[in-house]
């Protein structure tokens, strides 16, 4: 445990030139189609902040539990399915709305959204994890792939096993197009409701009282108790904040996707790929983690010089995955750890 | 005689007849403890094994309207349910002596079934090579080897992949080692789903799978000597399926023999160290990756061999057999039975494997003709994996052990160890409690 483990050096050297090919795999791409480059740019920046979300719920419950909650991109996907029912059959929301009804409408689905996977969220940690904690760590992590497959299931149940969209509301017309550079108004969207709920979570850890006493339990948990910190609270407040922002993923989802009860899996993955990408239990390293998965996509998919294209894109994400745990398992912006040495 | 009379002589008549029957058994008591008790033990085992075997001759005779479960199953998904079964043992290496939590084991399958199917079908058409393949023409183009040695190659070839997956990633810990072989779980069956073209090369046939895979047999020359079949599938139904039943029912023994053998063994006291504590084991002088290597290179061959059952069995492999759920399938076996105890892990793979072959869909219709009413019919088989994420969490909370617990295991759960996964969450001790307020070495450097 104590003992100092060098990296040996085949294998940063093999890390270095992985990422100068990567490099100059992108700017042979840019000088030969700069047009499609900065499209793709553009979609990839929109698809990370969406990953973004759902990759901060992954490392705020890691930060405090030590645990990969699997069951979180399926909670995200209930949510997205949820906003379905709460658009379209509460608020009868269509594109043929006026836009104070879908400004109005939208921010009520958000915030109800939320709510909603916060509920969740904190009901699974309720329910199954909070039994487990002195359980060994291996029970609680069958347990969240097991709570996975339950909520899974649930969306399953209530939603079937078809695709779900919302109307058109966000209009797609550009915003400004350059030389071919196209950026729409629902890509844009996507941003504009990211980047505030990124500064508020950011403001609710760093300058709360609760965000002090989540940064204690993470740092201790019997410190924390000590100090007079309600820890289990704590811990539920986490899983609701977690289960919040993926509830608001999984709108934004629908605005640009569709959804099925089986989204979640996969794109929880790939979120969880760019939680630890990043720096698993640093919230900045998930947003960076989840930009970059954004914009690996997005290349791998847009770009025609090279590239392997969708059919190869969940490979991708994984070898990456497999490559950052080989590599630097602290991630890009983490510490080392022992458990990730 | 008056009533009375009678009633008493009955009594004593019942009487009598209560102590010739006790003599009677206790005569056979006798004759049983006469048995050395080495072998006593076995009684059921063997029992159990005989009714297996004879289980084609008796199944078409069985009732077919067995309250719940309506049927046993037929003697074809017999083979699909006992090769599950051969992979949670196989798992069972992995996750239950060693302590690794394995979420890609389906990769293992995958790559056994596609070994199979590149070393003993018409897939490469570009060579012809022919090597004591039973009942192929020697002109039919493509690998052509003895499936036997198929099934052997198919389990080294998977221990090497295992190896070659474990080697960068053992270095972990924990729950890093999850995700990453779940990583590979989801990146081999993709592999093999776009490696129709690479660079118009057909590795894999896309979508359509490998198909047909030869299938096993004796050959002419064993046939005439001893009267074994010449080629499993050429003969009528049912005794296609009879043969493969047999057979896997053989390798499961052997599986099953190889991993109790290996649990008693010097590298099994070694994976059961790990288990419990790696630090200590690796102070202890254990080599750690290698040993935890070797675990994975195990788990894989059986799982490898498994594979290329499966694929000779449906004479084919497909890559939509290789869902990441799978992994999860054999997973909650494990669980179910009780990691690391093997009769266990068999029993729990049996019941599992057998509701998703069959016993699900039978117990639906039983559910939707007796309980639910006609308004609201439940499509059980649809929720199978909610069922087994039911099933994982229940066991989680309420019997980590499992349902037949392995000694050691249910001691390490009950009295805790200081293994790196065995290491609980918080330890909430009371401040008076000795060890309270003493961080696990998971304690963590503080982050943002």
């Amino acid at each position: 445990m104590f003992r100092s483990r060098k990296r040996p050096a085949l294998l940063s050297i093999l890390g270095v030139v992985f990422v100068c090919l990567l490099v100059a795999w992108l700017i042979v791409n840019a000088i030969k189609t700069p047009t499609d480059f900065f499209n793709v740019l553009l979609i990839g920046i929109t698809q990370g902040s969406v990953y973004a979300l759902v990759a901060l719920g992954y490392t705020l419950v890691y930060g405090i539990l030590q645990l990969i909650n699997f069951a979180h991109g399926d909670v995200f996907a209930l949510s997205g399915l949820f906003s379905t029912t709460v658009i379209l059959s509460w608020f009868g929301l269509s594109d043929a709305s006026t836009t104070l009804g879908i400004v109005v409408g939208l921010g009520a689905t958000f915030v109800i959204v939320a709510a909603f996977g916060g509920l969740v969220n904190s009901t699974i940690e309720f329910v199954a994890y909070r039994r487990l904690r002195n359980a060994p760590r291996l029970a609680v992590l069958i347990t969240a792939v097991g709570m996975s497959f339950i909520i899974q299931n649930i969306s399953l149940a209530i939603y079937g096993v078809n695709a779900h969209s919302i109307p058109p509301l966000i209009s797609s017309n550009n915003i400004f197009t350059i030389g071919g550079v196209h950026y729409a108004w629902d890509a844009f969207f996507v941003i504009l409701v990211t980047a505030p709920v990124l500064v508020l979570l950011s403001w609710l850890v760093k300058s709360t009282r609760q965000g002090k006493s989540m940064r204690a339990t993470s740092q201790d948990p019997e410190a924390a108790a000590i100090m007079g910190i309600d820890v289990n609270r704590t811990i539920s407040f986490t899983f609701v904040l977690a289960g919040a922002l993926a509830g608001i993923a999984g709108v934004l989802y629908l605005v640009e996707f569709n959804m099925r009860y089986d989204t979640g899996f996969q794109l929880g993955l790939i979120a969880f790929t760019a939680a630890v990408l990043g720096g698993i239990g640093n919230l900045t390293g998930a947003v960076v983690g989840a930009l970059l998965i954004g914009l690996i996509q997005a290349f791998n998919e847009g770009l025609s010089w090279l590239a392997p294209g969708s059919d190869w894109t969940r490979s991708l994400v994984f070898a990456i995955l497999i490559a950052i745990l080989v590599f630097r398992p602290e991630g890009l912006l983490g510490e080392r750890t022992p458990e990730g040495a | 005689m008056g009533p009375r009379a009678r009633q008493l002589r009955a009594r004593v008549s019942a009487q009598k007849n209560r102590v010739a029957k006790s003599a009677r058994l206790d005569q056979l008591a006798a004759q049983w403890r006469r048995i050395p008790s080495g072998y006593r033990g076995w009684a059921p085992f063997l029992i159990l094994v005989s009714l297996a075997i004879t289980y084609p001759f008796y199944v078409a005779n069985l009732p077919t309207n067995i309250p719940v479960i309506l049927t046993l199953p037929t003697v074809h998904d017999t083979v699909t349910i006992l090769v599950f079964v051969v992979m949670a043992v196989g798992l069972n290496v992995v996750v239950g002596y060693a302590g690794l939590l394995d979420l890609g084991y389906v990769a293992f399958y995958a790559i056994g079934a596609y070994t199979a199917g590149w070393l003993a079908s018409g897939q490469f058409q570009q060579v012809n090579f022919h090597f004591g393949a039973v009942g192929v023409g020697s002109s039919e183009t493509g690998i052509h080897i003895s499936v036997w040695l198929v099934l052997l190659i198919a389990g080294v070839v998977t221990a090497i992949g295992g190896i070659l997956i474990g080697l960068p990633t053992l270095r972990l810990r924990g729950d890093y080692l999850a995700i990453v072989t779940l990583g590979f779980g989801e990146i081999i069956p993709q592999f093999v789903r776009n490696a129709d073209n690479l660079h118009g090369f057909d590795l894999t046939h896309g979508t359509f799978g490998i198909s047909p895979i030869d299938a096993p047999g004796f050959g002419l020359t064993l046939h005439n000597a001893l009267g074994l079949p010449i080629r499993y599938d050429d003969s009528f139904p049912p005794t296609p399926d009879r043969l493969f039943f047999w057979t896997v029912l053989g390798i499961l023994l052997l599986t099953i023999f190889c991993s109790m053998r290996l649990r008693d063994s010097r590298l099994g006291r070694a994976w059961i160290a790990i288990r419990e504590d790696e630090t200590a084991a690796g102070a202890m002088g254990i080599p750690l990756m290698r040993t935890k290597t070797w675990a994975y290179a195990i788990g894989a061959f059986f799982g490898g061999i498994a594979g290329a059952y499966v694929a000779t069995f449906n004479s084919g492999a497909f890559p939509s057999q290789f869902d990441f759920n799978i992994s999860i399938f054999l997973l909650c076996m494990v669980i179910l039975g009780g990691m690391g105890s093997i009769w266990g892990v068999v029993l729990a793979g049996t019941i599992l494997a057998w509701l998703n072959v069959e016993g699900l869909a039978n117990i639906g219709s039983w559910l939707n003709s007796n309980v639910f009413p006609s308004s609201h019919q439940i499509d059980v088989p649809k929720y199978e994996f909610g069922i087994y994420g039911v099933i994982i969490v229940l066991m989680m909370l309420f019997r980590p052990v499992g349902l037949i617990p392995e000694r050691r295991r249910k001691r390490e759960i009950e009295e805790g160890t200081r293994g790196s996964l065995d290491e609980p969450l918080y330890e909430m001790r009371g401040a008076d409690e000795p060890g309270a307020g003493e961080r696990g070495e998971s304690g963590r450097i503080p982050r943002g």
